[in-house]
């Protein structure tokens, strides 16, 4: 039986997530590289010219279905250039609609699925996982590996623990393990 | 002659008969269609008289002919390669940097906003931006949204940014430069409204480091086109200063691009034709006739009642909430041709208030108004995608009342330093 891996590629982040795919997918897994446009940019698009009264219904005017197909253009290389960089045999899968709810549902059976953080990776904490990203590693259905986008940040980024609170606290606080809460 | 009742029921009748065909857009109609009929219907049955009309008329041909220039040179811009340019320019230097990109975004969208109108923003920039975004391998919405959201805030500075403004600034007898002088801090202060709250808003989004996968374009810059839009700018002012319809600086330049780009075959005749938005106009002429039945049998003397009047700055910050919540029922247009009047008698203060409202707040709902939200709801868009409506109301509530209220503080200040 072969393992499939899901790998979840996305605008600016994607790289982490394809060498973390690399370097740990079992060499029988099957690997699918899985990107999903929103369409809620193209609809901006229109509705700004919706907004526009009497400017006719020019399809050739409108620049929500040109958006469209610029998207699907780019998603498309940017699938090529992520197969490219992955240099192991893969498919590709793009989907459309809302996003985190698109890659749980590709995820639906897969033994793995492989994201980045997308959010605030300055300051380490739950502003880390940007909505989407959350979404999917609160609802994914396997098991989720979730990769920093760039460097990983060492223990030395664990901040120093704040004196306890509570009165019967150890009086020498334990230096903070990698379980420890932030 | 027909009661006033009768008149004005007939012609409320008739605009709404109007507005929803323009917002529906049944089988791929353009808006005229229903619009020009009603028009006359209007003058027919005598809720106006056709003196009435042509005096309507004769106000709103020059804005126009105004808008059309403008309509035109915007496209000739973009046969001429400006906004690749500007995608171009964009992508250089804010490669690595997402909020650089956000930055140079919101400079090009504003400028083409102010100087090219909005329609020129969204239906010329808003490709080129994505396609920018595209390239530079970062996430495109950030940058859609601003142009969206520019093509409306951004369009507070000059008469030719929006139509509203074009039919405000010939009823508000202020000068081209005296306009511009009373709009400048207001449209900066819409701008940097809009500026801190989408830097927060898309943080994550504008967080992540793009790697771009093609190297940036080098279109050259069409430096012909940029010196005749910036004469026809420095024209606006002279024209406006010598007594003469600036509309005229457009039709120059307009003519100017327009022959060079057909001697050279950069365009055509009937791509020029179809640039100027014939059914367009003829829809806003028609448009302005049916709300003159709508507001001299009755809804002027009701408005009058909610109407504030004065110059203080709690007048005009009541002018703009109610322009702009008139806006978002329906349309800012109509909203324009409605308040207008009014407006235009108690000064140009009034006037600018009614534009800030018009002009910012449609960005408080999803295609501009209430009415088109809605029928897109019911119709569920065939193929256009969903758009996030909580997200993008959010978006509308945190930008639009503070930059309702803050360009409305400085168009008040700017009314005490340099008068209306």
């Amino acid at each position: 039986m072969t393992v499939t891996v899901i790998t979840w590629v996305v605008e600016g982040t994607w790289a982490a997530c394809i060498d973390a795919t690399r370097r740990l997918a079992p060499d029988n897994a099957g690997i699918v590289l899985l990107h999903v446009t929103g369409g809620d940019v193209s609809a901006a698009a229109h509705g700004a010219y919706a907004g526009l009264l009497g400017r006719g219904p020019r399809r050739d005017r409108d620049p929500g279905p040109r958006l469209a197909e610029l998207g699907a253009a780019s998603a498309a290389e940017l699938l090529e250039a992520a197969a490219r960089a992955l240099g192991r045999p893969c498919t590709t899968m793009e989907r459309r609609g809302r996003v985190e709810r698109e890659v749980v549902a590709a995820a639906e059976g897969a033994e793995l699925l492989v994201l980045a953080r997308d959010g605030d990776d300055t300051r380490l904490g739950p502003k880390s996982l940007g909505p989407a990203s959350r979404f999917v590693v609160d609802h994914a259905p396997c098991p989720v590996l979730l990769v920093w986008p760039r460097e990983t940040p060492g223990t030395g980024s664990i901040p120093t623990p704040p004196p306890h609170q509570h009165p019967h606290s150890h009086p020498h606080p334990h230096p903070p393990g990698p379980g420890s809460p932030r | 002659m027909l009661g006033e009742v009768a008149a004005e029921a007939i012609s409320v009748a008739m605009l709404a008969l109007v507005l929803g065909f323009a917002v529906v857009r049944p089988w791929g109609w353009g808006e005229a269609v229903v619009a020009v009929p009603a028009a006359i219907l209007v003058i027919a049955v005598g809720a106006i008289s056709p003196h009435r009309a042509l005096v309507e008329a004769e106000r709103l041909g020059p804005i126009i002919g105004f808008l059309a220039a403008v309509l035109i040179l915007a496209q000739l811009c973009q046969d001429e390669g400006l906004f690749r340019a500007c995608g171009d320019w964009m992508a250089r230097g804010a490669a690595k940097r997402p909020t650089r990109l956000l930055t140079r975004v919101f400079i090009v969208a504003s400028v083409t906003t102010a100087v090219l109108s909005l329609d020129a923003t969204v239906v010329l920039l808003t490709p080129i931006v994505f396609a920018t975004a595209a390239r530079l391998n970062a996430r495109a919405k950030p940058y859609v949204y601003s142009t969206t959201h520019l093509a409306n805030s951004a369009s507070l500075l000059l008469p030719v940014s929006n139509l509203t403004n074009l039919i405000a600034f010939a009823a508000s007898g202020l000068s081209f430069p005296r306009f511009a002088g009373l709009m400048l801090v207001p449209w900066l202060a819409a701008i940097a409204v809009e500026y801190v709250v989408f830097r927060r808003f898309f943080r994550t989004d504008l967080n992540v480091t793009p790697a771009p996968t093609q190297a940036a374009g080098t279109a050259g810059l069409p430096v012909f086109a940029l010196i005749v839009l910036v004469l026809t700018l420095a024209g606006f002012a002279v024209t406006s200063l010598a007594g003469v319809n600036p509309a005229w600086a457009a039709a120059a330049g307009a003519a100017v691009l327009g022959v060079r780009a057909l001697v050279r075959r950069h365009t055509t005749p009937a791509a020029v034709w179809r640039a100027a938005g014939v059914p367009f106009l003829a829809f806003v002429l028609a448009l302005g006739i049916v709300v003159t039945g709508v507001t001299e049998n009755g809804l002027a003397g009701a408005l009058m009642r909610v109407m504030p009047s004065g110059t203080t700055l709690p007048a005009l910050l009541a002018t703009a909430a109610l322009a702009a919540a008139l806006a978002n029922v329906i349309n800012n247009l109509p909203a324009v041709l409605v308040l207008l009047p009014l407006a235009a008698a108690t000064g140009p203060g009034a006037v600018l208030a009614v534009l800030i409202g018009t002009n910012i707040g449609p960005n408080l709902t999803y295609a501009g108004s209430l009415a088109t939200l809605l029928w897109r709801r019911v119709l569920r868009e065939h193929g256009q995608g969903e758009p996030d409506l909580a997200e993008f109301t959010r978006l509308g509530l945190l930008t639009v009342p503070a930059g309702l209220v803050l360009a409305t503080v400085a168009l008040w200040a700017g009314l005490k330093v340099i008068g209306g």
